[in-house]
């Protein structure tokens, strides 16, 4: 690989506090080996070839940490040469990969498979999660050691959750001593079940089944309580409510642990849901404006400490029913960035903000040496043009799966290009 | 003539909820079905308005009333009428609402009477289908023809809606005829009282301009019109309430309960009845206060002007 230079960018790293203009130099063998303000034409040899940003913005490449891919056992879905492209065109680098196919990632035999594909079908960097509970089933715990030694980023039971409470007890004293990351996706079964949309109005109106918030606001209750007594690497996964963030705001002051919410639950709010739209079946489900606008405001606050995709391909066949036979889920990592960047052009959201959820903070949690520009890293990172406009058409999408939540919508801003291990991967 | 006036009239192309329509939608439905009252009760009810006309009526869902009453409906207009009783069984050999509305939109029907178990289901017919869809029932939604035969038989007996205070009560929640009644209702100026216990009661009803009673007596208070609905133990899944006999002695109609309402109230009740459990069988079969009869016959008149109107 030859030595690249690339010069005026706007460059936001918020791990190492830049954000300047400046440039990056990449080594022979795809590292970072310079990056911000010093970088300019003087360091540049005069024969040596360098691009101009002109301007352009250069970040860490995006960590999504909730992306469901179809491998193995829904390939039709998406495969990982599928998502890889997907992502890359998206401006992620990296993916954290839900434990949700068929057969489960539950335990150590089918971790070698998974790391296999991934290596050989992605370009992308692939950290797979494995199963809380062994099949999903919620009653036995996995080998969270053995898998750990495997590769594996954390344990989490993916759109499910553990409802047993002494079952989760144990789940913290182990990950407390194994020192491993527990993902839980928050929602008391019993009090969500047949539910399809927020509780209120809406689902009175269409005549859906409604969850309650409180399913959410319980389970992050009793979590956040035992996690006093075990004090184990707790995540949730995503949130969608108020009520879960007055818990949330709480309890900081007493435990440690971090939480996501998904970029649907930040740009939707349950009256897109329209005329029974399928494709914005979610869980958890899209809640009110209050919610929506109480969780911008959690980003801000810190309370809330990263953005995913919450990407979930399903095929068109399982979208074309009627919302209660719908699968649910919506595909996103692609659009995950530009949505992101809705917040910071209608000024909800600081930039600096929204990148550091995207990038640092997820890689923090994982515990993973990705999302930053570190002198001596991998070059992975994007360039973007910020105010480029753009409207989302599903058949402009690289996921194999159609099922954006956000058709037709006008956003602003584009990812152009995408490095890995300083290889360009895409280019608009 | 008909047709003509159709494209003049009528807002909608399909007959999907109360909600998508407008007063004047409403008016021109019920006028046109009181000219079929006086039809129905002649000797010769055959007419020729929609011969040569194909009507299919779509059940997912076991019914009998409402179904007899849509295939009563088009007889009498003269349309050819094929009802296809599914419940499930398409279902069960794999194929999607979708795939069952491309096959039938092949044969060109010219209106399409669904009733199906899941909210939305008529919405996302009428998306895939040329022709009118008429919703007779889509899970806990709407039941527009339901509500509009009880506006009918109100006008019939009381001679106006607007001012009037009725009652509603029962299984809210699962009850697509409160839905619809509540929007119809309403619309035509009607006071609209919502009774029945908590576990019952959809969330945020309220904010469809409705006032909510968990005692049955308050709510039924100065009523012109006591509308019961059938508690719907086929869709409750869960525990909602204690036992049958309990809901009975607090939200069963029973004489006790009606006198609160005012003297002349009417009794209404979709059907089918559950006798004992929802209300007392004695006032079920009063023909002085009960019109549950009425509401069948007039059904049927409701159902032949949607059937006229709605038909291309």
């Amino acid at each position: 690989m030859k030595k690249q230079y690339f010069l005026n960018a706007n460059i936001i790293d918020p791990l190492n506090s830049i954000d300047e203009v400046g440039g990056l130099i990449i080594n022979e063998n795809g590292k970072i080996e310079a990056v911000g303000k010093k970088v300019n034409k003087n360091n540049i040899p005069s024969r040596e070839k360098y691009i101009d940003l002109k301007g352009n913005h250069l970040i860490p490449g995006i960590v999504d940490m909730r992306v469901f891919v179809g491998e193995p056992g829904f390939e039709y879905k998406e495969n990982f040469r599928t998502l890889s492209e997907a992502s890359l065109s998206g401006g992620v680098t990296s993916v954290v990969t839900m434990p949700n196919t068929n057969p489960v990632i539950d335990n150590v035999s089918i971790v070698d498979f998974l790391k296999r594909r991934g290596r050989d079908k992605a370009k992308i960097n692939i950290f797979p999660t494995a199963t809380l509970t062994k099949n999903l089933e919620g009653t036995n715990m996995t080998e969270f050691g053995l898998l750990q030694a495997k590769g594996i980023v954390g344990f989490t039971d993916g759109y499910k959750t553990i409802q047993n409470t002494r079952l989760m007890s144990r789940i913290m004293r182990s990950a407390y001593d194994l020192n491993s990351l527990v993902m839980q996706h928050v929602e008391d079964e019993e009090l969500a079940r047949d539910g399809m949309v927020n509780d209120g109005i809406i689902s009175t109106q269409l005549g859906l089944q409604g969850i309650s918030s409180l399913a959410e606001k319980i389970i992050i209750e009793r979590d956040l309580t035992l996690l006093e007594e075990f004090n184990c690497r707790y995540h949730i996964s995503q949130i969608s409510s108020e009520k879960s963030l007055e818990v949330i705001k709480r309890k900081k002051e007493i435990v440690d642990f971090t939480c996501g919410v998904s970029i649907n639950n930040l740009s939707l709010n349950e009256n897109d849901i329209g005329d029974f739209r399928t494709f914005l079946k979610l869980s958890p489900p899209l809640r009110t404006e209050n919610d929506r606008l109480a969780l911008i405001k959690g980003l801000s606050n810190d309370l809330i400490d990263v953005i995913v995709s919450d990407h979930k391909p399903e095929d068109e066949e399982q979208k074309r029913l009627t919302f209660a036979q719908a699968s649910t889920g919506a595909s996103g990592v692609e659009t995950l960035l530009p949505l992101a960047l809705e917040l910071y052009h209608n000024e909800s959201v600081k930039l600096n903000k929204i990148i550091k959820t995207l990038t640092c903070n997820p890689a923090k949690i994982l515990k993973i040496n990705k999302g930053n520009l570190n002198i001596g890293n991998d070059a992975d990172f994007c360039i973007i043009d910020i105010n480029k406009p753009w409207i989302v058409k599903k058949e402009n999408l690289i996921s194999k799966s159609k099922n954006t939540s956000i058709e037709g919508r006008k956003l602003q801003g584009k990812v152009t290009n995408t490095f890995v291990k300083g290889e360009e991967l895409f280019r608009v | 003539m008909a047709n003509v006036n159709k494209a003049i009239k009528i807002s909608q192309k399909h007959l999907l909820g109360i909600q998508d329509l407008s007063i004047s939608d409403v008016n021109i439905i019920l006028s046109e079905a009181k000219q079929f009252i006086g039809l129905n009760k002649s000797k010769n009810k055959k007419l020729d308005i929609l011969r040569g006309k194909t009507q299919i009526n779509l059940f997912f869902e076991p019914s009998t009333r409402t179904l007899s009453s849509f295939e009563l409906a088009g007889k009498r207009l003269g349309a050819d009428v094929m009802s296809m009783n599914l419940n499930n069984s398409a279902i069960k050999k794999g194929e999607t609402l979708i795939d069952t509305a491309m096959t039938l939109n092949a044969m060109h029907p010219d209106i399409i009477v669904v009733r199906h178990q899941d909210s939305g289901a008529s919405n996302l017919l009428s998306q895939k289908v040329n022709c009118s869809v008429l919703n007779a029932g889509d899970g806990r939604r709407e039941h527009p023809t339901q509500a509009l035969l009880d506006a009918l038989t109100i006008i019939d007996r009381k001679k106006k809606i607007e001012g009037l205070k009725i009652a509603i009560c029962g299984d809210i929640v699962h009850s697509r005829v409160a839905r619809s009644n509540i929007y119809l209702l309403n619309m035509l100026g009607a006071e609209v009282n919502i009774i029945g216990p908590s576990n019952l009661m959809p969330k945020d009803i309220d904010k469809l301009g409705v006032k909510t009673f968990s005692d049955m007596k308050k709510g039924i208070k100065d009523c012109d019109i006591v509308m019961m609905l059938r508690l719907q133990n086929e869709r409750m899944t869960s525990s909602f309430l204690s036992s049958n006999r309990e809901y009975y002695e607090y939200y069963g109609l029973t004489p006790d309960k009606l006198e609160f309402a005012k003297e002349d109230a009417l009794i209404m009740h979709p059907g089918p009845m559950n006798r004992g459990i929802e209300i007392d069988t004695k006032l079920a079969d009063d023909i002085n206060k009960s019109v549950i009869k009425e509401q069948v016959e007039l059904g049927v008149a409701v159902r032949m002007a949607c059937l006229k109107i709605f038909c291309e």
